[in-house]
């Protein structure tokens, strides 16, 4: 259990070394290139490494913090780090994306790569960061402070409207934060302290619950995106590298999910339980608008883009169900489409290396010239589509199974999204794979190359693995998302008494 | 009856009056090339050792029957305002030498400003306040004006002269109001009588002037109109002078004054720091985006930042002066920072003042563009970097004062402001690369890499400032 250091602070701030170690390179752009590659490669590998540790020794049985570390920072701010059963599997998921899609730059990131890295393990850290926080301040330092690394990967690596988008994402995202910067100085001042554990524990008053919430809400659902506040992330994904989208969808995304997960439910139940039909009317009008609207796109990005904001949506419907079925499935969609997204994102990164666009138009017949490209994208489609022996599958369902239980109509317009998500997403693989091919540029491309290969393997094996066998991944969350639903039932309840007893 | 007067806690002002004068001695020996850097950096010199007597002294003190007072307050907000001026000074030296050598006097002004500055820092009085504030003033003056063959900057030095005259009369005239309605010129004294019951209209008159007085000197709005042409037209190391230490000084006396004078009517002077701080706030935010110069950008950019510290104040609490301390301190460095960049923006030796001059500053001077990247994301308040922590203070005070209203507006207007500070870091970054610069001459930067550490790695080890701050806060209360 305890290994004598520090081991969430080791895989939280070890990209940042990598990153002082590429910052201290010297020498002509090639060389410096070349190792600025190397050093962030190995970088992610041993930070992946040293991560599976938590998972080994992460004890499935216990709801409390593991791990935990504790030392004075800023006198009642403290630096408090630990993670439950909530939190690992992100911790899992990032450091396994890190290597993979470091990796996938080779060959599409070639001018400034020194300062890419830099920012790219600074990310690393920071995400890291907002996973292993148990102080709020110190989230909201790591959640607010992962803007600047992206808003320059997208700024500087971007398309060609990249100052548009980058600009779109940095403003919306920080208003949203903010306002949760002022929930959380409330909460410090009624609460006297930033320590999430206390937190967890205290009582807000019903009052105050309100407006916390809502606060929160403005952040998360930015970063979520739901809909109506979704319209930066398919500018950003168009626009950002592809590496950028690959962590914009495979984790950034998720911050959002967990915000709700760890603040929004267990913190102000009550507020939770009153605005649980918004978020449900929220969530299916984004199942079904944005799925709509991605059946509408002519850009395989923005399209992966408005699926995956229909992917939250099943997401928000699952945690806010309440039930062991809706918060594991939500749980266990996030972790998924972080596999998946970002093995759709990682697939259009390699039709973008060869040709340059992400325009749907351009492509088409690609299975004549990529057998095993065709075979990889048609896995991460089926995914995403749902197809039971895929991880997809299992999420969506529980979530479904949890809604099902709590609010029928609600659970049968989000089953429509099911069926629009086949829709888009067999649409856009018909009209990228199959047919002839008719644009001459593509009659010389070559299918994938032996390191995309390698970067596609471990997402397409988790994603079938997940699929058949999800119980790895449900048995280290179910205790921490029991003690949630016990520690909310209570909540309900302790209100309802305090409710009639002031009935005459 | 005489008492035995103790001249100790008064060491740093006399350091730096009698280090004026001996310089002025120094300087009108001869005017060649060596003898003006010499000055310059005696100068310096004499800053800092005043800065060592102020870190020496200890406790609170009051002098001259009670108009002066040494406390920990004080001894921050000169550290403060001596670092401002030291840093100021050492960067003045390329620009001045490219402009045709350093004229002595420039050094000499700034001491005697810096005298200003320390003495309302330590006001405990009307009178003495009005002493300091215009011994700063009447050397800034003359300061803003320095380059006399420069249209723009006579023209600055006129406005500056014309508008901070008629705020000290505005001053002057509240200062009257008050001793009239409370027969005292004394703080605490006049703290006794300023009570909120019984007839004080006359009094809030008198505060109300007051506060018009220092709304001038610290450029809140609507008392802010001098600030942008005086900064652009002041030459640029005088610029980057007025941006850093008469700031906290003007602040350091309008906290104390509002704070130790009217403790008694914390509400009728509280509304009127509300307003000036959203009305900062929202003008250095939307006015700040259409700029083309640097410097009329950072005029906007102090306003607005002058905005979010009275946020603190207007909690009107010890933790709220806590966080103003704190604001101006992270404040200082940052403004330092990035004027260090403007100054050494120089191409075919001629200074450069567009900002769209600055596109592809991280191609041509990677490092520089680093650094003034950390500072601009810093300034629009982003986490991790110190500026985060500089506005979480001000707004922890304003909640815990139920202030919610100013604190949401307050928040939304930093994402306005955010964005024209990112628009440099998208020229700098984003943009092909024009032109580079001149090599950065190296007082230039020393002062920016260290401010870009300071503001970059703050969060490590915050608890130093923190709790220098709280104990200065402390002492006012």
């Amino acid at each position: 259990m305890s290994y004598g250091w520090p081991i969430l602070s080791t895989v939280t701030f070890l990209p940042l070394v990598g990153a002082l170690l590429i910052f201290a390179l010297r020498g002509d752009d090639d060389s410096t290139a070349r190792n600025a590659r190397y050093i962030a490669l190995w970088t992610t590998l041993i930070t992946f490494a040293i991560s599976l540790l938590l998972w080994i020794d992460f004890d499935p049985g216990s709801a409390k913090f593991q791990f935990v570390e504790e030392r004075a920072w800023l006198g009642p701010i403290r630096f408090h780090m630990g993670v439950d059963g909530i939190s690992m599997p992100f911790v899992i998921l990032t450091t396994l994306l890190m290597p993979l899609t470091v990796l996938s730059t080779y060959g599409a990131i070639k001018t400034r790569v020194r300062e890419f890295m830099i920012a790219f393990l600074i990310l690393e850290t920071l995400m890291l960061g907002v996973f292993c926080s148990l102080d709020l301040v110190m989230f909201y330092l790591f959640f607010e402070g992962g803007l600047i690394p992206m808003f320059l990967i997208i700024g500087i690596w971007g398309g060609s409207n990249r100052v548009y988008a980058s600009f779109k994402f940095f403003l919306y995202t920080l208003a949203g934060s903010l306002l949760m910067l002022i929930a959380i100085l409330a909460m410090y001042w009624q609460a006297g302290t930033t320590n999430i554990p206390e937190l967890l524990a205290h009582d807000f008053p019903p009052h105050m619950q309100t407006w916390l919430w809502l606060a929160f809400f403005a952040s998360f659902a930015v970063k979520l995106p739901m809909w109506p506040v979704h319209t930066w992330l398919p500018d950003a994904h168009v626009q950002a590298p592809t590496a950028g989208s690959v962590v914009l969808a495979g984790i950034l995304l998720k911050l959002g999910g967990y915000g709700f997960l760890r603040f929004s439910i267990p913190m102000f139940p009550l507020a939770s339980a009153d605005f649980a039909p918004l978020i449900y009317a929220l969530s299916v009008i984004a199942v079904i608008y944005t799925s709509l609207v991605a059946l509408a796109q002519e850009d395989m990005k923005k399209l992966i883009a408005y699926s995956s904001i229909a992917h939250m949506g099943f997401v928000t419907i699952g945690i806010f169900t309440l039930t062991m079925q809706g918060l594991q499935g939500g749980i266990f969609l996030m972790l998924s489409h972080g596999l998946v997204s970002a093995g759709l994102f990682l697939c259009v990164g390699v039709v973008y290396d060869r040709m340059h666009t992400h325009e749907i138009s351009v492509f088409g017949g690609l299975v004549n010239r990529m057998p095993l490209y065709a075979v990889v994208f048609m896995i991460f489609t089926m995914a995403n589509v749902g197809l039971p022996g895929t991880s997809g599958f299992v999420g969506e369902f529980l979530s479904l199974m949890g809604v099902f239980q709590v609010n029928t109509w609600v659970a049968t317009l989000a089953a429509t999204g099911v069926i629009l998500s086949a829709c888009y997403a067999l649409w856009l693989y018909r009209r990228v794979i199959f047919g002839e091919i008719t644009n001459p540029a593509l009659k010389l491309i070559k299918d994938l190359s032996w390191r995309e290969v390698a970067v596609m393997v471990p997402l397409i094996l988790l994603t079938i693995y997940f699929g058949f066998h999800p119980n790895p991944v449900l048995d280290v969350t179910a205790t921490s998302v029991e003690a949630l639903m016990a520690d909310f039932k209570a909540n309900l309840a302790a209100a309802e008494q305090a409710r009639l007893a002031l009935v005459p | 009856m005489t008492e035995h007067l103790n001249l100790l806690p008064l060491l740093p002002e006399l350091t730096l009056a009698v280090g004026a004068m001996a310089l002025l001695m120094v300087g009108i020996g001869g005017r060649d090339e060596e003898r003006g850097e010499l000055v310059l950096w005696l100068s310096v010199a004499v800053l800092v050792l005043a800065g060592l007597f102020v870190a020496m002294g200890e406790g609170s003190v009051t002098l001259f029957g009670g108009s002066f007072i040494v406390d920990p307050f004080a001894r921050m907000l000169k550290l403060l305002a001596l670092t401002g001026a030291a840093v100021a000074l050492i960067m003045s030296r390329d620009f001045w030498r490219n402009a045709g050598g350093i004229q002595f006097e420039y050094p000499v002004l700034l001491l005697l400003a810096t005298t200003g500055m320390l003495m309302m820092i330590s006001a405990n009085d009307l009178i003495a306040l009005y002493v300091g504030l215009e011994l700063q003033s009447l050397a800034l003056y003359v300061v803003a004006a320095f380059k006399r063959d420069s249209s723009r900057s006579a023209e600055a030095g006129m406005k500056y002269f014309v508008l901070g005259a008629l705020s000290s009369g505005m001053l002057l005239y509240g200062a009257s109001l008050v001793y009239g309605f409370t027969g005292s010129t004394e703080f605490s004294q006049i703290a006794n009588a300023a009570q909120p019951s019984g007839a004080n209209l006359g009094l809030i008159f008198g505060l109300v002037f007051l506060l018009t007085g220092f709304a001038f000197k610290i450029s809140a709005v609507p008392f802010h109109m001098w600030t942008p042409d005086v900064y652009e037209g002041a030459p640029s190391p005088v610029t980057a002078f007025f941006a850093a230490a008469p700031k906290i000084a003007a602040m350091a006396l309008f906290v104390r004054v509002v704070i130790s004078a009217f403790p008694a009517i914390t509400g009728q002077w509280q509304q009127i720091v509300i307003f000036l701080a959203l009305a900062s706030m929202a003008l250095g935010a939307f006015a700040a985006i259409g700029q083309r110069n640097i410097k009329r950008l950072m005029a906007y950019s102090s306003i607005g930042h002058m905005g979010f510290a009275l946020v603190g104040l207007a909690a009107g609490t010890e933790q709220g002066v806590q966080g103003v301390i704190i604001y101006l301190a992270i404040y200082l460095v940052m403004t330092l920072g990035t004027f260090a960049v403007i100054l050494s923006l120089r191409r075919d030796g001629e200074m450069v003042e567009e900002i769209d001059q600055l596109a592809g500053l991280s191609r041509t001077s990677p490092l520089m563009a680093l650094a003034l990247a950390v500072l601009l994301f810093s300034l629009a308040g982003i986490p991790p970097l110190a500026g985060f922590f500089a506005k979480f203070y001000v707004f922890l005070a304003a909640v815990e004062a139920g202030l919610y209203a100013l604190a949401i507006i307050g928040v939304l207007l930093s994402v306005v402001g955010a964005y024209y500070y990112l628009r440099i870091v998208k020229l700098m970054y984003f943009d092909e690369p024009v032109k580079g610069f001149e090599p950065m001459p190296r007082p230039l930067a020393v002062v920016l890499g260290a401010a870009g550490l300071l503001i970059m790695f703050f969060f490590v080890y915050p608890s130093p400032l923190v709790a220098a701050a709280g104990t200065a806060a402390k002492s006012l209360f």
